[in-house]
């Protein structure tokens, strides 16, 4: 039986073969096959998306410094030990605001198209987690972040 | 009593040459055509149409499969332990395991059940039966998790179960094994007429959040129960059990079972019962049963003993059961979408009776009964009658309908599968099974609203079929398009345990409902820690709960001291993932319990009780990154008078417990 079935797929995949006609099948368009199940990501936001406070908002730290101790400190310090991923130290002196807030938002499609984030993955080598941090919860990071690089 | 010997034996070696001789069915060179595998071929990136929930007979745990590919997704831990997810063996999964018996680590699950809103799939919750120490589960289909399992009291061999009402309202219960009861159980197996009992339980399910009750049970006849439907559209409100045994026989019940030329199939008006309640007509009994549910905000089961059953005896309660006779040792008993029609099979009969919901109604109005059973009215069996399938083939077992009017009978000593249509119970083809067809399944088959397209038979034998694997060959499903006029085999797919039952379902129903992660936010287990700075070690006497924290690629803590022989070590091990498919595995040497697998944003505990002094490695299981394989720690084991302190550190920095 087994041989039967070998035989079906086969000639299916090859060459359809009824009633001893020949009809040639195209090949598998592999890019057509997954057309129907497009991941879903963020849209990027960029830096004029962002408005900045001067001085901080103190609310905005304290919600930031939570969701960093619940789901980032497990991977990144605070001081700039790399641990998993890199120390926050100096992180909103060498990073635009909207890259930050695209890193954690958006890691997917930043370690695709980000030749910085690239660069990062090779030193880290392991994929930053999406944690599941929304748009309002990463701005309060990035506020978290500006206090820890000594900012008011 | 020679004569009973005698007998058996023939009955037994007549058997035997019936079921050699039906093991091959002819005509199996030609059953596969030439499109067949494109048919139930899959593409990578592609999604099947369909979930199939099979049961895993006697692995205890339920599969799934999809359809038309038969790729094995997952298997859902139900009845039995399973040390691939920890269940359990961690402590929040052990009290699911919980009985009346205590830790029971095993049972037979034989039907998956798919919950209904209005006759029709509603892809919340698929319900399983354990035989052995009777039991029926819930399983989530956000989670594929067994979130529930109730113990059935006065009951022995959970078979006729769980099939349940149109919208879900009740999950019956139907005993194979009649009991001796009501503290009357230290008694002879020979006074089995005098003092066994059967029952129908009627489990309630809430609506939101699906928890099961056991709102009542019925005292029957000591007969076996077999399989049950509920009636729907128009019978709704009845449901429909079949019994064999009504000799009620206790020993070679394969002779002893078989004299009556009848048996039953008993209707049960529950909406009549439920009027009977409501006038305080059930009687309390005293009973232990354990009820189980798993909570997932704290991520644990918790397992409760209940004293009380609610009794209804239709001895003295007129109008709610009613048993209608039905050739030869029945098995399957299945309503057709439409509800009217009721399909009966003897496993030993030569035709599949059709009984007609109408005419059950229109006997009872007339009081048409032929005899009583032990007070039960019998009812008059051609009056009930909407006709017979006639030489359908030998064995019919069960019974499954498409969109179109047609029924579907497995037949298991002809080894096939035979459509017939109901309105007038002509047989319109047949195609063969390889081999020993139980169960079968048509997507929406149970339902009001079938989705027809395909029949799945879940075979009991495969010789020649499979590459051999020992004495024992792989189990088995078979996939047949119903499309057109005539069947056609499509594929043959192995199976886990034994595939006994099962139901199949759009994926369109479940998958966009499914869980992705448990949100760190929302765990609510006490011993979870949120954040590393959550991540602790604390000693209560000789108790030491570590709040072990675990993300891509590294615990913490990753090095424990202090801990001292005679010590119980609970590693609470809390995944912070929050992405989906993340889960992190936690495993000890020397543990003789299991690994844990733990959830994006869940948490898990394993208790380890070392049996040594010295230094035990610990890691994750499951390949998480490209550093998977740096994510391990150590644990040192002390004497039990020694002065070490209790310490734990991950990258170097030692932490004192407060203590
Ligand atoms: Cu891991």
């Amino acid at each position: 039986m087994p041989f039967f079935i070998l035989m079906a797929v086969l000639s299916s995949l090859f060459i359809g073969c009824s009633g001893g006609v020949k009809k040639e099948i195209p090949p598998v368009d592999i890019s057509k096959l997954s057309e129907n199940q497009p991941e879903v990501h963020g849209t990027l936001v960029e830096d004029k998306d962002i408005v900045l406070n001067n001085p901080l908002n103190q609310d905005w730290v304290s919600s930031g410094k939570n969701i960093y101790e619940l789901k980032c400190l497990a991977c990144h310090r605070l001081n700039e030990e790399r641990l998993v991923g890199p120390g926050w130290a100096g992180v909103t002196k060498t990073r635009k605001p909207a890259w930050i807030i695209n890193m954690i938002t958006n890691v997917d499609v930043m370690l695709e198209t980000d030749e910085e984030a690239q660069k990062l993955l090779e030193q880290c080598l392991v994929r930053m987690p999406n944690q599941n941090i929304s748009a309002e919860e990463s701005r309060h990071i990035l506020e978290f972040m500006f206090h820890n690089d000594g900012q008011k | 009593m020679k004569s009973i010997i005698f007998k058996s034996i023939i009955g037994g070696s007549m058997l035997a040459l019936f079921l050699l001789s039906a093991c091959k069915p002819k005509g199996m060179q030609t059953a596969v055509q030439g499109d067949a595998a494109l048919k139930a071929y899959v593409a990578p990136g592609q999604y099947d149409e369909f979930y199939n929930f099979v049961s895993g007979g006697f692995s205890g745990q339920m599969s799934v499969y999809g359809l038309p590919s038969g790729r094995l997704f997952r298997v859902i831990p139900v009845f039995s332990v399973d040390p691939e997810k920890g269940w359990g063996y961690s402590e929040e999964t052990k009290p699911m395991l919980n009985t009346s018996h205590g830790f029971v680590p095993w049972d037979d699950l034989h039907h998956p059940a798919l919950s209904t809103t209005d006759g029709i799939h509603d892809g919340k919750w698929a319900f399983g039966n354990a035989n052995n120490t009777p039991r029926i589960a819930r399983i989530d289909l956000t989670t594929f998790r067994t979130n529930e399992i109730i113990e059935i009291p006065n009951s022995g061999g959970n078979h006729s179960s769980p099939f349940i009402t149109e919208n879900t309202e009740y999950v019956v219960a139907g005993t194979r094994f009649s009991v001796p009861m009501d503290g009357k159980t230290d008694v002879p197996i020979e006074s089995y007429k005098e003092n066994f009992k059967g029952t129908v339980s009627f489990i309630s399910v809430n609506k939101d959040n699906g928890r099961m009750n056991i709102a009542f049970q019925i005292l029957l006849p000591g007969v076996n129960f077999d399989l049950a439907r509920a009636g729907k559209a128009k019978s709704h409100g009845w449901f429909f059990f079949s019994c064999y045994n009504s000799e009620q026989a206790n020993t070679l019940l394969e002779v002893n079972a078989s004299q009556k030329d009848k048996d039953f199939v008993m209707a049960v008006n529950w909406k009549k019962a439920e009027e009977y309640i409501a006038a305080g007509k059930g009687v309390k009994k005293a009973v232990r049963y354990a009820h189980n549910v798993f909570d997932e905000s704290t991520h644990t089961a918790t397992s409760e003993i209940k004293t009380e059953v609610l009794v209804l005896d239709p001895k003295d309660l007129p109008g709610m059961v009613y048993f209608m006779p039905c050739p030869k040792s029945p098995h399957g008993c299945d309503t057709d979408p439409t509800g009217e029609y009721i399909v009966g099979s003897g496993k030993l009969a030569a035709v599949i009776p059709v009984f007609s919901f109408t005419k059950i109604l229109a006997a009872i109005d007339q009081k048409n009964f032929e005899t009583e059973y032990e007070g039960i009215p019998v009812l008059n069996y051609d009056a009930v009658l909407h006709g017979e399938v006639t030489k359908p083939g030998l064995g019919p077992l069960h019974t499954e309908f498409d969109d179109n009017g047609y029924a579907y009978t497995s037949f298991f000593v002809s080894s096939e599968i035979v459509k017939w249509k109901i309105s007038d119970l002509t047989v319109v083809d047949r195609v063969p099974t390889y081999y020993s067809i139980g169960h079968l399944c048509v997507p929406g088959g149970p339902t009001k609203k079938p989705w027809g397209k395909y029949v799945i038979a879940y075979n009991k034998i495969t010789k020649d079929r499979y590459l051999p694997t020992g004495p024992e060959l792989a189990q088995s499903a078979q996939l047949y398009s119903i499309e057109g006029d005539k069947m056609k085999l499509l594929l043959d797919f192995p199976t886990i345990g034994e595939p006994h039952y099962a139901e199949a379902i759009p994926a369109e129903l479940i998958k966009p409902k499914s869980v992705k992660i448990f949100k760190l936010e929302d765990n609510k287990h006490p011993y979870a820690a949120l954040g590393e700075k959550q991540a602790r070690v604390e000693r209560k006497g000789n108790e030491v709960h570590v709040y072990m924290s675990s993300i891509r690629s590294h615990f913490v803590p990753d090095n424990i001291e202090g801990i001292r022989m005679g010590d119980q070590v609970y590693f609470h091990v809390t995944n912070l993932e929050q992405d989906w498919d993340v889960p992190h595995g936690f495993a000890i040497k020397g543990a003789s319990n299991s690994e844990l697998l733990i959830m994006p944003g869940e948490t898990q505990t394993l208790l380890w009780k070392p049996d040594r002094i010295g230094v035990f490695p610990m890691y994750c299981t499951d390949f998480c990154s490209a550093l998977h394989q740096e994510m391990q720690g150590y644990i040192r084991v002390s004497p039990a008078a020694s002065n070490q302190p209790l310490t734990f550190s991950t990258g170097g920095k030692k932490d004192k417990p407060a203590q």
